[in-house]
């Protein structure tokens, strides 16, 4: 905005008084470069595709647990090309599987975790008064937008949308119909709009932190999101590379991944050929891996915020942690071939990538045994933030520790193509991250707002959420321990020896429906806190990070004057301090 | 509001944002090149007869290619090495060179794409024209991407030489070091794709 404008848009708006509301309703809510409003955009919008990809998920359970039965009322709204009378077509189940975990992946848990609360908490936990690049962040997230639109549009065109599964294998995701071209473009607007994201938060993170904060006084959080940062820069990119690939083999005739001799429904298909099937899956999984740690990196950050707040204490070990996270991102980098194992790509090669899974567990293993430990000792304060952050540890637990024997070449043989392989990675992103990322929104939403969610609705909320979520993934252990293939369109009915298990199948759909009722006090809470929370000040938790020196919420500029940093993240119960908290910028 | 360091250094540091960005964003792109690189050699190593670059394209036009965007790198250090002396018609000069020389490697490319097409050597013939068409295609919107970006500061964007005249030649340099990636991918990209 020139000068000009600027000017008259102030006097336009004198009336209102306060001095960031000199922006139109535009500027300072849609079109905002400020990075508060772009996170709490890019929060609404993660917390949205969430909600949609559960509900493509529910869809799924009903067909696996009641195989080729029609569903009540809702089937018919479906229409008949996709569930005639209200029983599910196969195409129309892998349509929903491709979608849940595109959606779940790349618009609702990094939108949510990076986008949300990287941009909201952590310009203001460095003292900076916003990102480095407001303008792009801005473009950042109109460009994910863009790419939601465009998986949300996919699902209209004539035959439907991607179904070739997330990872869109090839060939079979270059044979499928138009809705996977769709799928490559929107992924070239979301890979754009992280590229965006990351050099945003590392250079804000680099230039911006205030006077005195050196890097080992960085919140765990801070940490987190610099080294998700650097992971989003570095793997996204081939991930671009292979989509152009794959959009010139569909729409160009190239054979990029298309092998010699190819054969589509019993022709020999018209290719030159040459290509490497195997080509896209090393491509895909170079990005897909550290896109692994991608999700979990932050809810460790807010995990840490959240259990150092509420034991207080310092983080134990939060030097080993940080040097973990660093090693963490590099290792991550080096163990994408370890989702290959089943494609015969050599002994060799599994050989390398089992031995670099095994090392990166122990860095895994530090981050998860430091937060255990700094509870030890802790005069532990149960709120909501707090019940969500302690169920993130042992799910995440049971999730990391599960992923031991899929690391192994050997052992991943028998497992891989099963059930247990569902379980395992759910394990660690559905009650790990999300847990992690409903901690962060109870915690932070005092920031936010100037007022608290309610308890016994978050009380409710965790209760009924951690139960489901062992309802729904743990009889997954037990299916995919039978051997049932995770690939089946009835949950294995067609198999004979899957008939001792398939009685888990409705226990687990049961699991998510029940749980979709208990995101309804979240719900509630979310919206009726806004006006009617309990209103507190700039610190309700008591911490110690320079983002509660802010007001809340924090005006355009966040801080009055440039904060100072004057010790480390976590002075909790320091001895003879006159109250349990000694904030981070107090002199 | 001021971001800090959009302009001056931050000392301890010792690089303003913008500078700390266009690095980062060219580590993104080095990985971007780097994927396709190694998908051509994984291609061509999988293959058991792989074309030799020199008997189906033109190498002389690929060379002409080749000292065009070469002397394009050279007018643009003179375009923000004009600035630093406050020479700004200077600027103007070589920064309208490097376009126009950023335009006549276009030209030559679409000569030689023509080229092609008529002969009926596409994408879909093997996988050595699908990789040639993909990488110089992909290099090709890097170039025009940084063409709009210097016409940008050659034209509308210069206003802001009166008001800040360091933070424009930041720009024009940060705009310039994209520029000369764009011109290393071509020094890998003749030799791969021409010449082995």
């Amino acid at each position: 905005m020139s000068d000009h404008a600027a000017v008259a848009a102030q006097t336009s708006h004198t009336a209102h008084g306060a001095h960031h509301e000199a922006l139109g309703f535009w500027r300072a809510y849609i079109f905002s470069t400020d990075h508060k409003v772009i996170g709490i955009q890019y929060g609404i919008s993660g917390l949205l595709f969430l909600f949609f990809g559960f509900s493509l998920m529910m869809l799924m359970r009903w067909q696996l647990a009641y195989p080729e039965t029609a569903l009540p009322l809702l089937g018919k709204l479906f229409g008949e090309s996709r569930m005639p009378g209200g029983t599910m077509l196969p195409e129309f189940y892998n349509e929903l599987g491709a979608m849940h975990g595109t959606i779940m992946v790349f618009l609702g848990v990094v939108p949510l975790a990076v986008g949300g609360f990287g941009n909201f908490v952590l310009p203001l936990q460095i003292g900076a008064p916003d990102m480095a690049f407001p303008k792009l962040n801005m473009f950042s997230y109109w460009s994910f937008f863009l790419g939601g639109v465009t998986m949300l549009a996919s699902f209209l065109v004539p035959g439907g949308a991607a179904q070739s599964g997330w990872t869109s294998y090839t060939p079979l995701a270059i044979i499928a119909t138009s809705g996977q071209t769709w799928w490559l473009i929107g992924m070239v607007f979301l890979i754009t709009s992280s590229l965006l994201g990351a050099i945003n938060f590392i250079t804000t993170t680099i230039q911006l932190r205030v006077k005195g904060l050196t890097f080992l006084r960085f919140p765990f959080f801070v940490w987190a999101q610099l080294v998700t940062s650097f992971l989003l820069l570095m793997a996204f990119p081939p991930l671009e590379a292979a989509a152009v690939m794959q959009l010139m083999d569909r729409v160009a005739g190239s054979s990029f991944f298309l092998p010699t001799g190819l054969v589509v429904s019993g022709q020999v298909a018209e290719i030159a050929g040459g290509g490497n099937p195997l080509l896209w899956q090393h491509l895909f999984w170079f990005l897909a891996h550290p896109e692994v740690y991608v999700l979990i990196l932050p809810a460790m950050g807010i995990v840490a915020e959240v259990i150092a707040n509420n034991t207080r204490k310092p983080l134990w070990g939060y030097r080993s942690m940080v040097y973990s996270l660093v090693f963490l991102g590099f290792m991550s980098f080096i163990v994408w071939a370890h989702h290959m194992f089943m494609t015969g790509m050599g002994t060799a090669m599994a050989a390398f990538f089992q031995t670099t899974t095994m090392i990166i567990s122990i860095p895994s293993v530090v981050i998860l045994t430091a937060l255990i430990i700094s509870l030890w000792g802790g005069s532990i304060r149960f709120n909501t933030p707090m019940l969500f952050a302690l169920g993130f540890l042992p799910m995440f637990g049971i999730g990391g520790l599960t992923g031991l024997p899929l690391g192994f070449n050997i052992a991943d043989i028998p497992l891989h193509d099963t059930y247990y392989v569902i379980a395992h990675f759910h394990y660690v992103v559905a009650p790990g991250t999300i847990f992690a990322l409903f901690a962060g929104v109870y915690y932070w939403y005092p920031k936010a707002t100037g007022r608290k969610m309610n308890e016994t609705l978050g009380v409710i909320h965790f209760v009924g959420s951690f139960i489901c979520m062992n309802v729904v993934f743990m009889p997954m252990f037990i299916i995919g321990l039978a051997g049932v293939s995770r690939r089946l369109f009835d949950g294995g009915a067609s198999y004979a020896f899957a008939a001792p298990v398939l009685h888990w199948n409705a226990v687990s759909s049961w699991g998510a429906w029940i749980m979709a009722i208990f995101q309804i006090p979240f719900v509630i809470n979310f919206f009726w806190s806004i006006r009617k929370g309990q209103k507190v000040g700039d610190n309700p938790w008591e911490a110690t990070t320079i983002e509660w020196a802010a007001p809340s919420p924090p005006p355009h500029g966040n801080f009055a004057a440039p904060p100072q940093a004057h010790r480390g993240p976590y002075e909790y119960s320091v001895p003879g301090a006159a109250k349990d908290f000694t904030p981070q910028c107090e002199a | 509001m001021e971001i800090p360091y959009t302009v001056e250094i931050r000392r301890d540091t010792g690089l303003n944002n913008g500078k700390i960005g266009i690095w980062l964003f060219l580590a993104s792109e080095v990985m971007l090149f780097g994927a396709l690189f190694a998908s051509y050699i994984l291609l061509r190593t999988g293959a058991p007869h792989w074309p030799r670059g020199a008997e189906h394209l033109n190498v002389p036009l690929a060379t002409l290619n080749t000292v065009v965007l070469i002397a394009s790198s050279v007018t643009m250090v003179m375009a923000w090495a004009s600035l630093m002396r406050h020479r700004f018609g200077t600027f103007r000069m070589y920064m309208g060179a490097t376009i126009l020389l950023g335009g006549v490697f276009l030209v030559v490319k679409y000569f030689e794409y023509s080229a092609k097409f008529e002969h009926h050597l596409l994408p879909s013939t093997n996988n050595f024209f699908a990789i040639y068409f993909t990488l110089t295609g992909l290099h090709m919107l890097h170039v025009a991407g940084g063409m709009a970006v210097n016409a940008y500061f050659w034209g509308p964007g210069s206003k802001l030489w009166k008001t800040n005249p360091a933070w424009f030649a930041n720009r024009v340099e940060h705009s310039g070091l994209f520029w000369h990636f764009v011109d290393l991918v071509w020094i890998f990209l003749f030799p791969t794709l021409y010449l082995l």
